[in-house]
């Protein structure tokens, strides 16, 4: 695997500021979807490098933030059960429930491990066969299919203790709920490269044409980014409105085939609650019911919960890209890293983790 | 930004994971609990050595080793036990004069494995020339513990004329660091099973009291020496920051991370700046003596790659920030907690 320094060139970099600068001749407001994204312009100081005008609104794309706190009780009451190992990328350890969360569960003899990959899951569900492996199946359509993959695997393999808590959320169906919220301010998507990687772009073209909104696939360098913007900037100055692919290293148009016909025979799309944002049509995956076998709602009837939210938490504004972090009473104070109140101070992708970490407060721009 | 009263949770009742990683969770578990009960006031600098009362110039440290698995690329448990104590010694300017290795070994571990480690400890300690003076071995039964933890505790003697303490560091310092960062939490990664990434990387476990006696020419001018083993660079940075009550600025264009290293990291979501070393340091000296000082670690082989990568300022004092490739700034904070367990 090669570093992709080139990719991170600073004096690449200043001449795309450079030439944003140029193009610019009015604010615009855009939208980076994804987390991953919001984590290299926070990191790297982009947002506040870019030329004056041009706001960066960071979207609702990090999967640990958008899982409803529901599916996180039922993920804390399924680890609970004797004779249960529940498996889970670490991100999503630290995230709260309503009383309680994983690491504490883990720490009171839970047997809850870190895995970094849904296969990981699948083999310790082979080796343990007096145990119930459990997968906590969350993200976008990037995560979705190795986990779709490791359904398939498991039906193989005759796998009777392995099962998966599906919260999988659809990219398209967000961007389409913001733009029809008549509040929305943002007048350009950065779309995620790795969602279209997987899913290619033709989705959204229909989104760009009825909403008149320009849509450029970006990647997550630095000058990804960068450049990801300055195409964005030239279609709102020239008055267009097309998906244009920026991460063309990665992403080309009908995306991959074999990922997508995984996701087909294993999962449905479903109406679906995003944290913060509310039911989704369409907005989410379940597993399709040749599989329900493999669902751990089903299995240990975990569906009722009574989750509620922190007061102080505006997670949900957060998300859409309504307020800042540091618009948040907690931000800081009574929520932090160490003492998270909401899944954007947690995960590394939130939006106010990424804020932290990089010790912006209140009198940063 | 830490000045919050922590969320009662009721459930931080029982000591987690993060409690030992080496970061913010570690240092409240110090200052709220570990401290108090043994007497200690807990807002001194907390080195990695201690001078000993009435000793002069010796210096002790001590440190458990619980590494999973017992050997990864580069080296082993026992060579890491060595090496972990030898420079925590030399951070605080001191030569090794004497060692001592406890052994908690579960039951059923394969003696072969035992002696295995084992000799690597002794090859280890030969190549620092420090000897093991005396030991204990205890066995427990299965499941009581994993496989095998190693302790050693190490006395040594300062050099004469190096002081260093984290405490020293001061405004206008230069911030050098000896070598590459983040091969040994990656390298010891990379053996755990399922992370769907292969590479040639490993850990850069070596002995740095030579390196150290290299700066003995420089004397007071050395401020502050730390190895960032847990917690990474990061929290090295930020407990010197913190101790000497100074800010530290560092450049990301100056840091050497090796490729295979930020390949590694992007994949796994890591930041190469918290990520554990075993053989590089850090350390703060006078700006007068800094082109000298680099020259003179460069002379030996584990400094060959040793480099520039900041200073201190009065500005922003007791916090780290880091200028981005790009020109932008940010704080680069205490980690909070749990990152990879079991990694040294
Ligand atoms: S700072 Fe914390 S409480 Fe405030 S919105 Fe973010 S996650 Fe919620």
């Amino acid at each position: 695997m090669k570093y992709l320094d080139e990719y991170r060139d600073p004096a690449l970099g200043r001449e795309l500021l450079g030439r944003l600068a140029r193009t610019a001749s009015r604010p615009w407001r855009i939208m980076e979807v994804c987390g991953g994204q919001t984590h290299t312009l926070v990191r790297q100081g982009i947002d506040e490098l870019l030329p004056a005008g041009i706001r960066m609104i960071h979207g609702p794309g990090c999967p640990v933030c958008v899982t409803p706190l529901e599916t996180l009780d039922r993920a804390m009451a399924v680890a609970a059960r004797p004779g249960v190992t529940f498996t889970s990328f670490g991100d999503m350890l630290r995230v709260p429930g309503s009383t309680t969360d994983l690491l504490a569960l883990r720490a009171r003899g839970a047997d809850v491990r870190v895995v970094y990959s849904p296969m990981e899951a699948v083999r310790i569900a082979e080796e343990n066969p007096d145990r119930e492996v459990v997968f906590l199946a969350v993200g976008f359509e990037t995560t979705a299919p190795a986990n779709a993959m490791t359904v398939l695997h498991a039906a193989r393999l005759g796998l009777a203790n392995f099962s998966l808590l599906v919260s999988h959320v659809l990219v398209p169906p967000a961007m389409t709920a913001l733009l029809e919220d008549p509040d929305c301010e943002v007048e350009a998507f950065l779309a995620a490269g790795h969602v279209c990687a997987v899913m290619g772009w033709r989705e959204y073209e229909p989104i760009a044409e009825r909403y008149q909104v320009p849509v450029v696939v970006t990647g997550f360098e630095p000058l990804d980014l960068l450049e990801g913007i300055l195409m964005a900037v030239v279609q709102l100055e020239e008055g267009r409105y097309d998906v244009e692919n920026q991460y063309a290293r990665a992403v080309r148009r009908r995306g991959n085939d074999e990922a997508q016909l995984a996701l087909a025979r294993v999962f449905r799309v479903t109406d679906r609650a995003w944290r913060g944002i509310g039911t989704l049509p369409a907005g989410g995956l379940e597993l399709a019911p040749e599989y329900a076998a493999f669902d751990a709602v089903r299995r240990f009837e975990v569906g009722a919960q009574h989750s509620v939210e922190d007061p102080d938490c505006i997670a949900g504004a957060i998300l859409t890209g309504a307020r800042l972090p540091t618009d948040c009473r907690a931000y800081g104070i009574r929520c932090t890293p160490r003492t998270p109140l909401g899944a954007p101070m947690v995960s590394s992708e939130g939006t106010c983790a990424a804020f932290h970490a990089a010790g912006r407060t209140g009198s940063t721009p | 930004m830490n000045i919050d009263c922590p969320v009662p949770y009721s459930e931080d009742d029982v000591v987690q994971l993060g409690h030992g990683a080496g970061g913010r969770l570690t240092a409240e578990l110090l200052d709220r609990l570990v401290l108090p009960a043994l007497g200690r006031r807990p807002d001194g600098p907390l080195e990695d050595a201690a001078l000993l009362p009435g000793g002069g110039e010796l210096v002790v440290s001590t440190d458990s080793f619980v590494v999973s698995p017992l050997t990864f690329p580069g080296g082993d448990i026992g060579s890491l036990a060595v090496h972990g104590t030898v420079n925590d010694l030399a951070m605080r300017g001191a030569l090794p004069l004497a060692l001592t290795l406890a052994v908690i070994a579960e039951e059923g571990l394969p003696l072969a494995e035992l002696r295995s480690v084992l000799d690597s400890a002794g090859k280890a300690a030969q190549q620092a020339d420090v000897p093991v003076i005396t030991g204990d071995t205890k066995v427990v039964g299965r499941g009581a513990a994993d496989r095998l933890f190693l302790n050693t505790t190490g006395i040594g003697r300062r050099v004469p004329g190096l002081a260093p303490s984290s405490a020293r560091a001061r405004a206008g310092d230069a911030v050098l660091l000896s070598g590459p960062i983040g091969l040994h939490g990656t390298a010891v990664l990379s053996t755990r099973e399922g992370l769907g990434f292969e590479t040639d990387i490993a850990s850069d476990t070596r002995p740095l009291h030579r390196l150290v006696r290299a700066l003995a020419p420089f004397g007071d001018a050395v401020h502050s020496l730390r190895d960032p083993t847990r917690g990474g660079l990061a929290a090295s940075l930020n407990e010197i920051a913190r101790d000497a009550g100074v800010g530290v600025e560092i450049a990301e264009s100056a840091l050497p991370v090796p490729s295979a290293v930020a390949a590694a990291c992007d994949l796994l979501g890591l930041d190469p700046l918290i990520v554990a070393n075993e053989g590089c340091f850090v350390a703060f000296v006078a700006p007068d003596i800094a082109d000298a000082a680099l020259l003179a670690l460069r002379a030996h082989p584990e400094g060959a790659q040793a480099v520039r990568i900041g200073h201190c300022t009065t500005a922003h004092a007791a916090r780290v920030e880091l200028r981005t490739l790009l020109g932008a700034r940010r704080v680069v904070d205490m980690p909070s907690g749990e990152q990879l367990p079991r990694i040294c």
